[in-house]
């Protein structure tokens, strides 16, 4: 990309490695543990807060995750308007 | 509460095969709600029903996922100053009042008039509300490319939103960013709380949220559309709260459904940056009107089932509910590809802008 040229950014493959490795980890947990979880959610209650629990820690490692793996292909917010108003 | 669990949490075997097409369909749901704030959610309900999944467990679990994406796709776009957290919040507190009713009426349909009687009232609703809305979304923006000023990054504020923001009642206003000026929340509350009725009736609550913040409150379709991400973060997190503590949330469903959501709602915001607001009225009144002739297709199934008209064969009762299982599919592919293929060209002006510069500089 052109703008590239002119300005090289340091992507942050390693910032990505992190977050995939930790995401799939905890994929991994999820599916090999899938039984004892959903002994434990199902149970409904104050089990409530499990599911919440996990929605929060998987959105945030694997959010991270997919962010940055966005920028190391190269797509990113277009330069010229990065605010709305 | 107990029985309803024993009921329902019979969760479903997970294949290679079930986890590629929930990620898939996680994917292109959240590059369009990335982008107009929601409108993915709708197919992922009866995607997982398809798998076999009870329809209450397969809205729980949908639910789950919206809220932890909701938060990544409004994080994302507050980094592009497109959030009005205030208004977002604002109307999303309201909207959980509105889901709470939307869901009694539901329950009280489904009692009276059993679950073709629930069915009829969801498809009429999609079909009433994405005629009025969609049609009208859909001649906005035709308008707008025909004045020429598809171009533009301005955006006219309808008559309505300036009335609603001309209307000083003393001790309700408030002061939103997205709208550069105070306004009554008198008028908030209603729209949060119909946003909220939807998102309970047909899973959808960016339908009305969207178009209310654009037309009735004036606020710029690309803030509407990022702050609408705010509102699914709120009322999602309530009713997956509430759904969760009957046990009913699939939570290996809602996260393999994330997983690919992540991956497409970052892109559906990365999309915003690339193109012009009348986009966002394309792709959500396309998807709008499209959905419509696929719930529209249902109707009479229902009626018939409900006795309102003769029976019919089902044969046509099947091929109806195929053919608008394909329409809705459809509906979102569509929306996907116009978000990607503006994008494409958004990023390839830049890029010979760009270009131009870094000549004109000698860099080249």
């Amino acid at each position: 990309m052109a703008q590239h040229s002119m300005n090289p950014k340091k992507k942050p493959i390693g910032k990505m490695m992190f977050f995939g490795v930790i995401s799939i980890a905890l994929y991994a947990i999820l599916l090999v543990k899938q039984g004892l979880i959903n002994e434990y959610v199902g149970q409904g209650g104050l089990y409530a807060v499990l599911p919440i629990m996990t929605a929060f820690i998987f959105s945030f490692f694997h959010g991270n995750f997919t962010g940055n793996f966005w920028t190391v292909l190269g797509i990113e917010a277009a330069k010229k308007k990065k605010e709305v108003k | 509460m107990h029985d309803i669990i024993r009921e329902t949490a019979n969760f479903i075997a997970l294949n290679p095969g079930n986890i590629s097409y929930l990620f898939f369909v996680g994917f292109v749901g959240g590059l369009v709600s990335g982008f107009i704030g929601s409108g993915g959610a709708f197919v992922l309900t009866p995607a997982m029903m398809s798998l076999g999944v009870p329809g209450l467990v397969a809205v729980a679990s949908n639910m789950c996922h919206k809220f932890p994406k909701a938060l990544i796709g409004s994080i994302k776009r507050a980094k592009y100053g497109q959030v009005d957290l205030k208004l977002g919040i604002v109307l999303g507190i309201s909207g959980e009042a509105g889901v709470l009713y939307g869901a009694h009426i539901q329950e009280g349909i489904k009692k009276s008039f059993g679950n073709a009687g629930s069915d009829l009232y969801v498809s009429l609703s999609f079909v009433v509300i994405l005629a009025v809305v969609g049609g009208f979304i859909l001649l906005d923006a035709w308008k707008t490319y025909k004045s020429g000023n598809a171009q533009q990054e301005e955006e006219k504020v309808t008559k309505l939103a300036r009335w609603v923001q001309s209307v000083r009642i003393p001790g309700t206003m408030v002061y939103f960013k997205s709208l550069n000026t105070k306004i009554s929340i008198l008028f908030t509350i209603p729209l949060g709380f119909m946003t909220g009725m939807l998102a309970a009736t047909i899973a959808v609550g960016g339908f009305i949220g969207v178009p209310a913040m654009i037309y009735v409150l004036g606020a710029p379709s690309l803030m509407a559309s990022a702050s609408e991400l705010v509102i699914a973060f709120v009322m999602g997190l309530g009713g997956s709260f509430k759904y969760a503590m009957s046990g009913l949330v699939d939570i290996r469903l809602a996260m393999i459904i994330l997983a690919g959501s992540l991956f497409g709602i970052q892109l559906g915001a990365i999309g915003t940056t690339y193109v012009k607001p009348v986009i966002i009225k394309v792709v959500m009144g396309a998807i709008m009107v499209i959905v419509l002739f696929s719930r529209g297709l249902m109707v009479p199934v229902y009626m018939s089932q409900l006795g309102l008209i003769p029976a019919l064969s089902e044969t046509m009762a099947k091929n109806l509910t195929t053919v608008s299982s394909w329409i809705m599919t459809f509906a979102l592919l569509t929306g996907a590809a116009i978000v990607l293929r503006s994008m494409w060209q958004g990023r390839r002006a830049e890029q010979e802008i760009a270009g131009k510069k870094a000549f004109g500089h000698g860099q080249l």
